[in-house]
């Protein structure tokens, strides 16, 4: 259904199982083919975006261009509409009763809102994590990671590797080895929202999404998930929500600053933190309001 | 610890702890009151109807002879499980099919709205009213070769309990957080993968545990059954006839002159209570059992 991204998903795939403990022997020559892409992910290009909720227009026309590769922090007071945008994103956005969006959104040249393209499909690519840890009540740690590959349909055959890698990959490994096979709901606040984020990566999304991803956790657990996104910046490109100034600053190549649905920065971190262009931005980076 | 009231914790003044006693008392008084005819229930049930409850009673079939050993109820107990058991078999899965229609895909649509309003509607329908509709369709009509038959008589009660499962299925799914939907949703799963493998399975408990309610509810009615299955004396496993069924035979059975088959009237009352109770408990342990795992 979208041509250039199934034949790029195919190799990423062989590429992340090469990054993984390389169990796979026939990896090494994928590696090298593919290290000219390891690093650069792909660009999400936000252009003239507008989204509603009934009669609220809670995004107003947004142009963001996200480089691949990067993480880019999204700030701005509660209700200025970063959710929603991101939202929109993955078109997650339309699956609220009388949401809907206008406006184009690119994963690089594929055209997210195309009317033919698969709405699914879209999603596979385009992973969300979200601000409450959601594992699946009903099914084991096992079967949380899994679910990904299952509730697609494309299981494969390597089914429990590229769980167990998912697992490996968000440092969740060694704490849960011992009990797969018991509820994802008896993790610990911060070990949850990590095995969610090993749900994200066990489809092998290109771009993640972060909606305020640490609200709910204490800073121990934050400070782990922060070191995650800064790994996973190496072969996804990311973008993170956060209410949190020092959050963007410390995991954000790059931070978006928000206003009542409107971009009024969009600057690398160090530079909207220090010498901002708006003075709107630096009111609110310097929290005289918001 | 001063008598004096200080102004700022002052003492409860001696009327708001009278006013407060009386209103407890009266709380406790109508909750007795409300437990009264609930307790004379059960010890007539048990009173009248352990007497009847023996060896034979479970092990025979009401012969209709006017003198001598009336029989027991073991076709009425068998008639009763083969039609709740098919009405059972219709009710539910389009019940919940019903209802996962109104919580995951209709939702505020104006179908789902009309839906909704008569499936409420159905609710506070008479359950004589069911069994006068299937009379009138199919047992008139002789359809399937037969006049009454239990297979009607389990459509009339599919009938009755089909609103009462759409319903409390549905209560049940709305339970189901929305980000669980969202969570599979996000991963790329088509909308029937994330009903079938996260809706549904995370409202197992209450789906089973509604759906069992429905099916005791059904297991009491005599009414549907009067008008489409009638009467008969013997076992049969033939669906396609007349059946023998527990509140039916106690309807005909309490207005007997002879004492030995009114007392058979209250062991199969005692009998139906008891099958009721027995499905409750099995509901519970289902509903305990999928939470835990």
């Amino acid at each position: 259904m979208i041509p250039p991204e199934t034949t790029s998903k195919e190799s990423d795939a062989k590429m992340s199982t090469a990054e993984g403990r390389s169990e796979q022997t026939d990896a090494t020559p994928d590696r090298a083919a593919l290290g000219a892409r390891q690093g650069k992910g792909h660009s999400v290009l936000v252009k003239d975006l507008h989204a509603y909720y009934g009669q609220v227009h809670a995004v107003k026309g947004i142009d963001i261009n996200f480089s691949p590769g990067e993480v880019t922090a999204i700030i701005g007071p509660s209700g200025c509409g970063k959710s929603t945008m991101v939202r929109c994103i993955n078109r997650m956005h339309e699956e609220i009763p009388g949401a809907r969006s206008e406006g184009e959104v690119k994963l690089d040249t594929l055209d997210v809102y195309d009317a033919g393209v698969d709405i699914t499909a879209v999603r596979r690519l385009i992973g969300m994590v979200f601000q409450k840890p959601n594992p699946f009540p009903t099914m084991s740690i096992f079967d949380n990671v899994a679910a990904g590959l299952r509730l697609t349909g494309s299981r494969g055959d390597n089914l429990r590797e590229r769980v167990h890698k998912a697992l490996r990959a968000v440092g969740l490994w060694g704490e849960v080895k011992n009990r797969l096979s018991s509820a994802g709901g008896g993790l610990s606040g911060g070990q949850q929202q990590r095995l969610c984020i090993a749900r994200t990566i066990a489809v092998e999304p290109e771009v993640i999404l972060m909606d305020e991803p640490c609200s709910a956790l204490d800073p121990v657990a934050t400070l782990k998930v922060e070191e995650l996104i800064d790994e996973l910046k190496q072969r996804y490109t990311i973008v993170i929500v956060t209410h949190n100034m020092q959050q963007a600053g410390r995991v954000a190549d790059s931070t978006v600053f928000m206003l009542d649905g409107e971009v009024i920065e969009h600057a690398p971190t160090e530079k909207l933190f220090t010498t901002p262009d708006d003075e709107r931005t630096e009111r609110y980076v310097t929290g005289k309001f918001g | 610890m001063s008598t004096g009231a200080s102004p700022l914790l002052p003492h409860v003044s001696g009327r708001r702890r009278r006013t407060d006693k009386i209103m407890r008392g009266l709380l406790a008084a109508a909750t007795v009151i409300a437990l009264i005819p609930l307790v004379l229930i059960i010890y007539y049930l048990l009173y009248k109807g352990l007497k009847a409850w023996s060896g034979s009673f479970f092990s025979t079939d009401p012969n209709g002879n006017f003198f001598g050993d009336p029989g027991g109820v073991r076709s009425a107990i068998f008639g009763t499980l083969e039609i709740v058991g098919l009405a059972t078999l219709i009710s539910i899965p389009i019940g919940i099919a019903v209802a996962l229609y109104l919580t995951e895909y209709g939702k505020d649509h104006w179908f789902a709205s009309v839906v909704r309003y008569f499936v409420d509607v159905m609710t506070g329908v008479p359950s004589i009213v069911f069994g006068l509709f299937i009379y009138i369709v199919l047992v008139v009509s002789h359809t399937g070769g037969s006049g009454f038959a239990g297979w009607k008589g389990a459509l009339a009660l599919a009938l009755l309990m089909l609103p009462i499962v759409i319903r409390s299925a549905e209560v049940v799914l709305l339970l189901v957080p929305n980000s669980l939907r969202e969570a599979a949703l996000a991963l790329g799963a088509p909308r029937w993968r994330v009903v079938w493998r996260v809706v549904l399975p995370t409202a197992r408990p209450g789906l089973i545990t509604g759906s069992l309610l429905a099916v005791a509810r059904g297991m009491g009615e005599t009414a549907p059954l009067l008008f489409t299955v009638s009467l008969a004396f013997g076992l049969t496993g033939n669906l396609n006839s007349q059946m023998n069924t527990l509140p039916v035979q106690i309807f005909t059975d309490i207005t007997n002159p002879r004492n030995v088959i009114v007392t058979r009237a209250w062991g199969a009352a005692l009998t139906l209570v008891a099958l009721v109770l027995i499905l409750n408990l099995v509901a519970r342990l289902i509903a305990r059992r999928s939470r835990m795992a």
